[in-house]
């Protein structure tokens, strides 16, 4: 497919604003009579709120309003970003409310103070006396699911959600017995978290008409109205969401998290505005986490490597509430089966569990960096015991085009996976470094690992897909192009505006995208998840674009008399089809749509798009590592992720994505965990100084290629690619540890002091 | 606690009443409208909210605001010069090193500061004199690229 | 906003002495970057704070007649790195305060905070404490010199009395002439992270012969600590890897690391063993730092 400006490394629409400080987040906004909230967290991790006393906090100067569960205006609400269900079976769990009186994990949201500023407010916190009764916690997933465990939500026997599927032509049973080996590991993977760099901010008004404002840092301007509708039982069109420009969110803000507090106040406050900015203690414990989460994983496979038979029980650890709800533990079962299709059968078991953990919900990728280091560790782990070549393996394992998932009836119409595992074989020159590496002794080894995955684009056919976008044509021939679809940090605008230029056939400057979201201009959709935007909002750019084309060239024809069927646009020209020949520009056709005294008529297109297609995008990381066995400190010599996500729609942004998908996917591998004390359930480590986010100097040189097959599903080719990079990377890292080593390392983050203690077991070195 | 400083300000003597207990990244953002400077940890530990004070690197989360008097601010808001970015930002906006922004103008205010040494640098040390900000989107990679590219440019 | 009671901002020795007689309660503030996150915390809120960052007398380095290197406490790391005379003379000094933090930190945080505040981690404590650092401290009626060893009384806590101000730190011409030093930090993270475990290593080598030899640790023990035992054992070794593996070894016997969430004890003992080995052979072998 022959593109002008699609494919094109153009510069971010926002990068100039960005350098220069002119790019306004939501606390960059703040009205000259704000007030100040701040939220007091539980001490303890489970029980219930006996008793506040808030009376010495309200006597104190400056504080205006004392909160607690018991004196505001809040139903419960589900908190996830999904779209909502017209069935109630299928609803997210609404289970939370604006403040509670029963504490589910350490630091759940008690009390809230409003102030005139934040350190009053931050006072005014410690006069609040709070009677708790204790309940014993649980901190793993299979312990809270034991007999006699205290139930964290009444009637859930601690799960949330719970799946189970079997697909195969044979039995599970038989299948594992027609195999010649059968394998077994118990893999397991750490919480984590998103640590965008702007925490969770917001701050709501009401307007003189009654209407509620809220000015939020989100994914999903449009959900978060939904929900705060439900949250206050207010009508949907009284709320009106403004998303400004913001610094990052991974998925911790694709759920609701503080737009309802700060509406609540704000109501409670006669419309002042109030703002509720958090700090980075309470955003990395107290709003969203990754998963973790326990495979119990097992292959049979016949002599010469097929996988005959798989299955995996998955317990997945929620945290205290449900957000997201089985929806990740879920997808994690629909990986496990697609990636590598067993010949005979495949059985899934997954559970989400309620625990009394911050709350897991969608982290970058939603359940896949988890489930693919499971299975890039058991497929590595595999290929040892059998003596088989690990690239092999996959080859030989590995799904196919024209597969036809009996799961989710998609069909897989482009698959880059051969390439993908041709490049890392040639950038690592695998055969040469696996037979150098092999049977190291010393204190210092290298190895060579790499690792694959599968990943849908958008959510189809689990859930519904819809994207609007309107755009207005201006005067001079630019167009205004408004999306619900968000630009988060990823490059939404500047993509989003290459398609509308290309399709109209204008230049890509001519185009402005209105990155501020506000759900009183911006046609519905339902946000910045699931790598869904370039392909769901891309559809409705292209159809709003076509639109607009089609007008353009119509007014152009009557204008010029001239064959509409014969014209054309290019860059911001309109031309002969036949000879390329410039007729008019399409700024003179624009003006006329304005001012034309019998005919004046804007251009203009106001769309909706929905899909029910999905283009499974691929991909693979190679690492070459040296291990220092002593310390267990890793070092990279050479790094690389490998993607299939259809066409590149600009490999500057795409290439910028990929980094930050392997940088967060090395911090996966290395260093990062959400560490909790054990005796007491208080987070340890909510910091920036222990919470290990890898720094620069912990980053090594980054290299990213791209195989490119052009999938028909996409509006452009294209398939998913914002969350997709996050996935490989730590597996490959691991299965390098794996040949340098040849020791099994099944739990994340391996870090050096996990992996002195596995060279140790391993009998590798020698004790202190 | 109020207290008059006077401090220069991306090139203006400005004369700020502050209250002692505030940081210098309250009063530039809040006193000033400087929104550039960011908190993203309020420890000093992520670099968001650095700015040049006698043009060296220093995170104003932790940098009471009284210190600041007599001293020379820098933000990006003032690095422009008639109209035109300067060669750092204009390296992070052609080099993609930008992506959602937050941590981008404490890294542009590291990258000045070596910028203005006019010394040279190996790309480890580009690395090292970048290392006190922390991204969740970049992986870093372009951000040491486009500080690479403008210290190379005269 | 910091929740701070009352503040005293001083530009002379004198003056901080006068504010802290005046308010005995009172804290001193030096860079802030350990005094206002205490704040922010809650563990110093409310405090009253005499800062002293102003004072430009302190923030020198210089040699004096007879060799002896004098530190003022105010000298941020990002100075004490670059410093010619450092660099000179206590190049694995300047080395290891430049793993600390990350760069804005060290262009403001003081040596003598790092010192004051006490902390076992502190990256340039080991280093101090094998140099002998002698600590002068000032009040209004007294000055005492007090050596590093000593001036550690136990976790976070340090020999500094009420109304005291840190105003030197002096590095005496026998403790450093003809060494070669290094120090090395192990963190999880190679930048903005505190030690797992911190060592620092002097030598002074008559061939292949260790002369003397000087080993304290950081994150062994309550305090940053010098290793007897090992010192000891290594003066009059040669040296090759076994004995340098030795010496690692020995050093155990000197150390009391403990287990906790960042780190194991077991897996300190072998950072202590494992960087002590390393960086006497790299010493060894014309690595390290080394007064020129």
């Amino acid at each position: 497919m022959e593109f002008t400006t699609i494919g094109k490394s153009v510069v971010r629409k926002d990068a100039a604003a960005k350098v220069t400080g002119k790019a306004k987040y939501t606390r960059d906004m703040e009205p000259k009579n704000m007030l100040h909230a701040k939220v007091l967290r539980s001490t303890i991790t489970h029980g219930i709120v006996k008793h506040i006393d808030t009376s010495k906090a309200e006597a104190m100067e400056g504080v205006l309003k004392v909160l607690t569960p018991f004196n505001i205006p809040s139903g419960n609400f589900p908190t996830a970003g999904h779209p909502f269900s017209l069935d109630p079976a299928h609803q997210d769990i609404a289970d939370r409310k604006a403040l509670t009186d029963r504490v589910r994990f350490y630091g759940d949201e008690v009390a809230a103070v409003i102030a005139v500023d934040e350190l009053t407010a931050r006072k005014a916190l410690k006069l609040i006396d709070v009677v708790y009764e204790e309940l014993p916690f649980y901190l793993d997933a299979e312990e809270a699911l034991k007999e006699g465990a205290v139930e964290i939500h009444e009637g859930s026997k601690n799960i949330t959600g719970h799946n189970t599927y079997t697909v195969g032509d044979v039995d599970i049973r038989d299948a594992f017995a027609q195999a010649d080996y059968i394998f077994e590991d118990v893999l397991e993977v750490q919480p984590v978290q998103h640590v965008q760099m702007e925490n969770h901010v917001a701050y709501a008004y009401i307007e003189g008409n009654g209407r509620l404002v809220i000015v939020s840092s989100t994914q999903i301007p449009h959900i978060a109205r939904r929900v705060v509708s439900q949250a206050l039982n207010m009508p949907i069109s009284n709320i009106r969401v403004i998303k400004p420009i913001i610094g990052g969110g991974f998925g911790n803000k694709q759920d609701v998290v503080v737009e309802p507090l700060v509406a609540v106040m704000t109501v409670m406050m006669n419309g002042q505005p109030v703002m509720y900015d958090m700090d980075r203690e309470e955003n990395i414990s107290c709003t969203r986490t990754r998963h973790g989460v326990r495979f119990y994983m097992k292959t049979g496979v016949r002599k010469d490597g097929r996988f005959l038979a798989k299955e995996l029980r998955a317990y997945g650890n929620g945290g205290a509430y449900a957000a997201h709800g089985h929806s990740i533990i879920g997808k994690i079962g629909g990986n496990f089966y697609r990636t590598y299709p067993a010949e005979l059968a495949t059985k899934y078991e997954g559970f989400t569990v309620y625990t009394n953990c911050s709350v897991a919900a969608a982290m970058r990728a939603y359940g896949i960096p988890q489930i693919a280091f499971a299975t890039e560790a058991h497929v590595d782990n595999i290929a040892k015991e059998m003596n088989i070549d690990p690239i092999k393996l996959r080859e030989m394992n590995m799904v196919k085009e024209g597969f036809k998932d009996k799961l989710s009836g998609v069909t897989i119409n482009t698959c880059g996976l051969p390439d993908i595992v041709k490049k890392a074989k040639e950038y690592l020159h695998w055969d040469e470094k696996i037979k150098e590496y092999a049977n190291q002794t010393g204190e210092i080894r290298r190895g060579v690992g790499m690792a694959i995955f599968s990943y849908p684009t958008a959510t189809w056919p689990v859930a519904l897909e819809i994207g609007g976008a309107r755009i207005v044509m201006n005067q001079d021939g630019g167009v205004q192009l408004q999306m619900g679809a968000t630009e988060i940090g990823q490059g939404a605008a500047t993509v989003f505006s290459q398609m509308a230029a290309e399709t109209i056939g204008i230049p890509y400057e001519k185009v402005n995208f209105e990155e501020f979201t506000d759900t009183d201009i911006a046609p519905f959709d339902t946000g910045a998840y699931a790598s869904r935007q370039s392909y769901v909002g891309g559809k409705a750019v292209k159809k709003a674009a076509l639109e607009v084309k089609d007008k353009l060239l119509t007014r152009a024809s009557v204008l010029l008399s001239l064959e509409k069927g014969d014209l054309d646009t290019q860059d911001g020209q309109i031309i002969r089809k036949d000879n390329g020949q410039q007729v008019a520009s399409v700024a003179d056709i624009a003006l006329d749509s304005y001012y034309n005294y019998h005919t004046a008529d804007t251009i203009a297109a106001d769309v909706t798009a929905t899909v029910e297609t999905n283009g499974i995008a691929f991909g693979g990381s190679a690492a070459e590592i040296e291990i220092d066995m002593r310390t267990g400190r890793i070092e990279f010599l050479k790094l690389i992720n490998i993607h299939d996500s259809g066409t590149i729609l600009n490999h500057m942004l795409a290439e910028g994505q990929v980094h930050g998908g392997m940088s967060m996917s090395l911090g996966y591998a290395l260093s990062e965990v959400m560490l909790y004390d054990q005796k007491t359930g208080k987070p340890l480590n909510n910091n920036l100084l222990d919470y290990k986010l890898p720094t620069l100097m912990d980053t090594p040189s980054l290299d990213v290629s791209f195989v490119e097959p052009y999938e028909p599903t996409g509006p452009y080719g294209n398939k998913a690619l914002g969350e997709p990079p996050t996935v490989p990377t730590a597996a490959a890292i691991r299965n390098a540890v794996l040949q340098a080593t040849g020791v099994k390392v099944n739990v994340l983050p391996m870090n050096p002091q996990t992996l002195f203690e596995h060279f140790l077991d391993a009998g590798l070195i020698e004790e202190a | 606690m109020l207290k008059k400083i006077t401090m220069t300000v991306n090139g203006v003597k400005r004369t700020v009443e502050i209250d002692v207990r505030e940081s210098l990244l309250d009063v530039l953002r809040d006193k000033l409208g400087l929104t550039s400077v960011k908190q993203g940890c309020g420890v000093g530990e992520c670099g968001a909210c650095a700015v040049l004070i006698d043009g060296v690197s220093i995170n104003t989360c932790i940098y009471l605001a009284s210190w600041a008097d007599g001293k020379e601010i820098r933000t990006v808001e003032g690095l422009e010069q008639d109209g035109k970015l300067s060669s750092v930002q204009q390296a992070f906006v052609d080099g993609g090193a930008v992506q959602c922004g937050f941590c981008i103008p404490g890294f542009v205010i590291s990258a000045t500061e070596l910028k203005e040494k006019k010394q040279s640098y190996s790309r480890e040390e580009i690395r090292r004199a970048l290392s006190g900000h922390l991204c969740r989107c970049t992986g870093y990679q372009k951000i040491v690229e486009a500080t690479e590219k403008a210290l190379e440019e005269d | 906003m910091y929740d701070i009671s009352t503040y005293e901002e001083a530009t002379t020795i004198q003056e901080a002495l006068q504010y802290l007689k005046e308010n005995p309660s009172s804290k001193v503030i030096a860079a802030g970057s350990d005094v206002l996150i205490k704040i922010r915390e809650g563990k110093m809120a409310g405090a009253s704070l005499v800062s002293i960052i102003k004072i430009e007398e302190l923030k020198k380095i210089e040699k004096d007649k007879d060799g002896n290197i004098h530190i003022g406490p105010l000298v941020n790391f990002t100075q004490l790195e670059e410093d010619p005379i450092i660099r000179e003379h206590l190049p694995y000094l300047g080395q290891g305060g430049g793993t600390m933090g990350g760069p804005q930190l060290r262009n403001i945080a003081s040596i003598g905070g790092n010192i004051c505040n006490g902390a076992t981690s502190a990256d340039s404590g080991s280093t101090l404490v094998c140099l002998n650092a002698q600590l002068t401290l000032t009040s209004l009626d007294l000055e005492r010199v007090v050596p590093i060893g000593e001036f550690y009384t136990g976790p976070g806590r340090v020999d500094l009395k009420a109304g005291e101000l840190l105003t030197d730190i002096v590095i005496l011409r026998q403790d450093y002439e003809g060494y070669v030093g290094k120090y090395t930090k192990f963190a999880q993270r190679k930048s903005m992270d505190i030690a797992t475990i911190g060592c620092a290593v002097m030598m002074k080598l008559q061939g292949r012969v260790i002369e003397d030899f000087r080993l304290a640790y950081g994150v062994a023990a309550p305090t940053p600590v010098r290793c007897p035992v090992a010192e000891a054992y290594a003066k009059g070794l040669t040296l090759t890897k076994e004995n340098a593996r030795a010496i690692g070894e020995k050093a155990l016997e000197d150390v009391s690391p403990r287990d906790s969430w960042r780190g194991s004890k077991a897996y300190r003992e072998q950072l202590i063993k494992v960087l002590a080995e390393r960086a006497i052979w790299e010493l060894a072998n014309g690595g390290g730092e080394q007064d020129a």
